[in-house]
């Protein structure tokens, strides 16, 4: 079976700095998804509009929010990366 | 071959769980895997435990009968992810080691959070069993032509097997397994159904012609007189739902009697034949006005009617967005259908179900669900709903258990990684299979939850037995889930860590084995309570719940350093109370329980904008009042 050991996680100096970044990301998330929500809410007629290729603005919009919630994880993920990566240096160069 | 290939993937499982459990010798290996699943594993174990019946039967079924607003559940599942990933994963990993309670007692080591976690952790997973249970039971239905409490037997009595025999490893292989072939095969399905396009002459289901419900016109009256000699009203009902008419079929069949829809619009008037099913006084069933049989069931329905202005046409293959631009065309319609009960004169209970011309721009926008462009409070509804799903998910215990099973926080992010990619995938396909169930005309108008397989079982016997088997190991998986959430909450939170037992290694693990039996009971006779609501719907709940009760807990202990002990028990117990009495008093439930939904003290279907924000008062308003004390910090 796909098995890892198990690693102590000690303390991650990259912790602060992965929390904010993760906050940030979270805002803009929520911000994208708060104003698809308003415009259903305040004037869903808008969502009827055709936007490109004979799809409206409803199917285009909701699209985008599963897409971007990816491209925002990849993007945090290699911000926490570099960072971890970082700070290993730094540790292996300390020695 | 259906029952074939749906007992070999049963054997299968089972057969694994019984290797795995041989190696599960001590309770961090039965409640988290001992911590050594890879993150790719448990990424693909992540998808299989999230995407359950809500999201196979019932987002596809609410889709295939409602358009674009069963798709905003798959947009509000999928973002709850992003919660997961930016705010809860790596810290909650870094806090815990096998439930949701150690990690928001780990800074205070409180007893009352110990305690309130533990509760918080079986109503959660309890309400988010009940629509697994409901699915298996309309799962196994026409697949095995059981009846649906004993599908809802069996699936229990798997589940607890699985669970029973080696925990958190074997619920792991089972769900990554399920995960990995759901998303497979639906994009199977969703191929076949762009290679097939759209037609206004949907093929039949594989066993009979699909059949076109005409529309009479009739001379008003009382009653109206259909211009067809052979129809005939013998009597006519008028309710705020509008008007229908009993119509006797004379001729070939003169003792049929079949309930329609009369439509007045511009001086004409026209009888529109349904579906119905009528129990009569004595306990007697008939559909379609014979008595109901193997042979007589409801028809399948669903269809376009008119596709780009044309009223009789066939795309030939389309592209997605070919198969999203031309249902979404101005002059396209589609035949959607619609519910409504009354009582007939004679005191017979009626369902009847009458076709309803869509334009396809309504489908493809939300509406037809949530009425967006209805009062402040329904459209309050939909804003309580998305924010639930959206909040929901990082506050689910069987899923935050999930992160305990990786080695390491940077494992939990990447496995989360991997389920945005999976799941995100999945919920772009459940948008094409549902518009493929609506317009295919292989919809049971009675319940939307088995759209997905009936739109399989159209493109012949073999998809339907594999979907319907992945269908089942949908339920399986997560409902395993479940079981070892709820468990752990029973045997380490309650037990070990609350009683303070100090059982040794062995006897915890067949403390949980014994909980995992209780919780699968409870899950069984409350799946066959609940028969009839669809999933999509109950799960929506679920998350309420989850969202009200953990959420504000699990963010203010991570992000306010003021929260105290108190102020996070208090918030569990108000976000979980406020939560469940909003859901309770509703108008659902009023249906549920037989009572005029219209009476119902809470008028609100979706609880979340009420109980979220109270959760999170509760907790800053009570941390405020009450004295911090030093706290265990965990970077």
């Amino acid at each position: 079976m796909l098995h890892e050991p198990q690693v102590n996680p000690g303390k991650d100096p990259a912790a602060a700095y992965k929390s904010r970044v993760g906050v940030r990301l979270f805002c803009v998330y929520a911000t994208f998804y708060l104003l698809f929500v308003a415009i259903n809410l305040v004037q869903p007629a808008l969502m009827e509009i055709v936007v490109v290729a004979g799809l409206n603005l409803a199917v285009l919009y909701g699209m985008l929010l599963i897409v971007s919630a990816l491209v925002l994880a990849l993007w945090y993920d290699r911000a926490c990366r570099r960072e971890e990566a970082r700070h290993q240096n730094q540790t292996t160069g300390d020695r | 071959m259906v029952l074939g290939i749906f007992l070999t993937f049963v054997l299968f499982i089972v057969g694994l769980s019984f290797y795995l459990g041989r190696q599960t010798k001590t309770s961090s290996g039965y409640y988290a895997a001992g911590g050594q699943i890879h993150w790719f594993v448990n990424g693909i174990a992540f998808a299989g435990d999230y995407l359950s019946a809500a999201s196979f039967l019932g987002i596809c079924g609410m889709i295939a009968t409602t358009g674009y607003d069963g798709f905003l559940y798959s947009i509000g599942f999928l973002a709850g992810w992003v919660v997961a990933l930016f705010v809860i994963a790596e810290p909650l990993r870094r806090m815990g080691r096998y439930t949701f309670a150690d990690a928001v007692d780990a800074p205070f080591q409180s007893r009352g959070i110990q305690l309130m976690a533990a509760i918080s952790t079986l109503v959660v997973s309890l309400c988010y069993l009940v629509p697994q249970m409901v699915g298996a039971g309309v799962l196994v239905e026409p697949l095995l032509g059981l009846a649906h409490h004993w599908g809802v037997l069996m699936v229990g009595s798997i589940v607890i097997v699985i669970v029973a025999t080696a925990g958190m490893a074997s619920t792991t292989y089972v769900q990554f397994l399920k995960g990995g072939l759901l998303i497979l095969f639906s994009a199977a399905l969703v191929w076949a159904v762009c290679a097939r396009g759209l037609s206004t002459h949907p093929g039949d289901n594989g066993e009979k012609p699909f059949y076109n419900h005409r529309v009479v016109s009739a001379e008003p009256g009382n009653p109206p007189r259909p211009a067809d000699a052979g129809l005939a009203v013998v009597e006519e009902h008028r309710s705020k739902t509008g008007r229908f008419a009993l119509v006797e079929e004379t001729g070939q069949n003169s003792a049929r009697r079949t309930w329609w829809r009369v439509d007045e619009k511009d001086n004409t008037l026209n009888l529109v034949e349904g579906e119905c099913q009528v129990n009569g006084k004595e306990g007697q069933s008939l559909i379609n006005g014979m008595p109901a049989s193997a042979d007589n069931k409801l028809r399948s329905v669903g269809n376009i009617s008119r596709l780009m202005g044309q009223k009789e046409a066939t795309t030939g293959p389309l592209s997605p967005v070919g198969i999203l631009a031309a249902l979404g065309h101005p002059e396209t319609t589609v035949r959607t259908w619609k519910e409504v009960r009354f009582d007939s004169q004679a005191g017979d209970k009626v369902t009847a179900y009458f076709p309803v011309e869509t334009p396809g721009s309504r489908l493809l926008r939300p509406g037809m669900k949530f009425k967006l462009e209805g009062t402040a409070l329904e459209r309050l509804d939909f804003a309580s709903l998305m924010l639930a799903l959206f909040l929901g998910t990082a506050a689910l215990p069987h899923i935050l258990i999930r992160y305990y099973t990786v080695p390491s926080p940077a494992s939990a992010r990447k496995s989360t990684l991997v389920a945005i990619g999976s799941i995100g995938l999945f919920y772009v396909l459940t948008l094409f299979m549902g518009l493929g169930a609506m317009t295919n005309g292989v919809l049971n108008p009675a319940d939307s939850n088995m759209a997905a397989p009936l739109l399989a079982k159209s493109f012949g016997l073999f998809l339907f037995a594999v979907i319907s088997a992945i269908a089942f190991a949908t339920v399986l998986g997560t409902v395993s889930g479940l079981i070892v959430a709820a468990s752990g909450a029973v045997a380490h939170d309650l037990a070990d860590r609350f009683m303070k037992l100090q059982l040794p290694e062995k006897a915890k693990i067949t403390l949980g084995k014994i909980s995992a039996l209780g919780i699968g009971a409870v899950g069984i006779a409350l799946g066959i309570l609940f028969k009839g609501m669809n999933v999509s719907f109950l799960v929506g709940l679920a998350f309420a719940v989850a969202a009200s009760a953990n959420l504000p807990a699990i963010v203010m202990i991570l992000f306010w350093k003021r929260a105290t002990a108190w102020g996070v028990i208090a918030s569990i117990a108000m976000g979980m109370v406020s939560s469940l009495a909003l859901i309770l008093l509703s108008p659902d439930l009023y249906k549920l329980y037989g009572l005029d939904p219209l009476k119902a003290p809470v008028a609100l279907a979706n609880p979340g904008i009420i109980s979220i924000p109270l959760g999170f008062l509760t907790l800053v308003v009570v941390s405020l009042l009450t004295k911090p004390v030093e706290r265990h910090e965990h970077n």
